[in-house]
């Protein structure tokens, strides 16, 4: 755990488009940002679920991909200098007082903000658990969607489930550790890299590990012990000996810990006005596809609109009394200093 | 045109009408078929619209793509008769397609 408490004007809830584009409206009111997120990078489902596949209708973008518009807003929002937290999950937010709200996160940092801005858009990703009869029981004692300490998985007996980059690193990461490894794959082709793939293969060959074709069809064991499993190939069925299992079926979005925020919902969105992107507690606000009002559009261009809105309230909010001048980027010589175009 | 009909996991079945060009995952979600998720949108990205066709259709709507392949790695209990209904263009050719729904898309 980590005892530093930072400081900051703003934490931003999510790295996605919407979360960078206000780094970007804040930073030119003069509102600093950390930004948290669970992934391991920015971008949000633009990067983690379609990175190469276009986008339309992104304004005066007439196409790019999830990729490309993230490094873009990452460009655009680097003159404000946001600090990123990555591979974290907000667990805590509390409102302590006007301009005082506190943050805590999964890996023990804790945050001190004047204001909030959730921009989680469907949540956070988590592990995909695949739908195994009694998985449930087996989870956290025998079956895994994560390796946070390697040491826990030595002289198990493992099985790997799945065939993508997480699946395939794992295999070769553990292998070494384990008493015996088994992957298993729906099909003999990997959508992972090609070097990790023909590792596994060569360590198949030596006879260091099993390579398996088929799905899992039942979980045995008891009492949270898992003993082996049954499977599912081309060729019929058979059975895996193992007491640890770790299945990769990619990430899914959750909405996670948001819920319990005391904020208003409505079918698990946070609903907001549309003059200030406000929650039911002044000071938190939300923006992008997390929120909900009349004629929401999950659009990303919505939620760039929504972040603009948002940041006007986050400074008064901020700077109770203070006068707020408008001013375009275009033309004002304060906020090209600020972009240290001037 | 072509009339599309789902079957749920539970047996109920939903006769729809979609319009050619249209995929047969837009044709479900327009007509709120429970149990096609579409949680991407129709990217082929999240496998959250299984479905398992029908024998007799599976000439008719042609092999995987790699792209779908790969996705349905993240598929629960594919078959020989799996394909992400997304990937599927609705055609003339196609009215009449019936396709299950699985139990869990996940």
């Amino acid at each position: 755990m980590r005892a530093e408490v930072i400081k900051t004007d703003a934490v931003i809830i999510g790295g996605g488009p919407c979360g960078l584009f206000a780094i970007f409206e804040l930073g030119l009111l003069d509102i600093k940002c950390h930004v948290i997120d669970i992934l391991d990078r920015a971008g949000g489902q633009c990067t983690e679920l379609y990175p190469e596949k276009p986008i339309y209708d992104i304004p005066a973008l007439p196409i790019v991909s999830g990729q490309e518009l993230t490094d873009r807003l990452m460009e655009q929002a680097r003159p404000f200098d946001a600090q990123f937290h990555y591979n974290q999950m907000v667990t805590e937010l509390e409102k302590r007082g006007d301009n005082d709200f506190v943050v805590k996160t999964d890996a023990g940092t804790e945050l001190h903000a004047k204001i909030i801005v959730i921009a989680a858009g469907g949540g956070s990703f988590q592990p995909k658990k695949p739908p195994m009869p009694g998985i449930d029981a087996f989870e956290g004692t025998s079956v895994f969607y994560s390796v946070r300490q390697m040491e826990k998985f030595r002289g198990k007996d493992i099985l790997i489930v799945g065939g993508g980059d997480s699946a395939l690193d794992w295999t070769l990461n553990l292998q070494p550790l384990a008493n015996s490894m088994t992957l298993l794959h729906r099909r003999d082709d990997f959508r992972a890299a090609p070097d990790s793939v023909n590792k596994v293969r060569e360590l198949v060959a030596a006879g260091k590990m099993d390579l398996k074709i088929g799905q899992v069809t039942e979980l045995k064991g008891a009492n949270g012990q898992l003993t082996g499993v049954a499977a599912k190939g081309k060729e019929g069925e058979f059975d895996v000996a193992c007491n640890t299992m770790l299945p990769f079926f990619g990430l899914t979005m959750k909405l996670g810990p948001v819920a319990d925020w005391g904020l208003n919902l409505n079918e698990n969105l946070i609903t907001v006005d549309t003059e200030k992107f406000e929650t039911s507690v002044p000071g938190i606000f939300a923006i992008g596809d997390i929120n909900t009002y009349p004629g929401k559009l999950k659009l990303i261009l919505s939620g760039f609109h929504e972040a603009a809105l948002m940041s006007q309230q986050a400074f008064r909010y901020i700077n109770p009394g203070e006068r707020l001048l408008f001013q375009y980027t275009t033309s004002s010589s304060s906020l090209q200093k600020k972009l240290g175009v001037a | 045109m072509a009339k599309i009909t789902f079957i749920e996991f539970s047996g109920t079945a939903h006769e729809v009408d979609a319009s050619n060009g249209m995929s047969v995952m837009e044709s479900a979600v327009k007509n709120m078929v429970p149990g096609i998720d579409a949680d991407c949108g129709g990217a082929c990205a999240c496998a959250t619209c299984h479905v398992y066709v029908e024998p007799d259709w599976l000439d008719a709507v042609g092999e995987r793509n790699e792209m779908e392949e790969d996705m349905l790695d993240f598929a629960f209990d594919v078959r020989d008769n799996s394909r992400l209904s997304c990937q599927i263009k609705v055609s003339d050719a196609l009215d009449g397609l019936v396709v299950k729904v699985p139990e869990k898309q996940f």
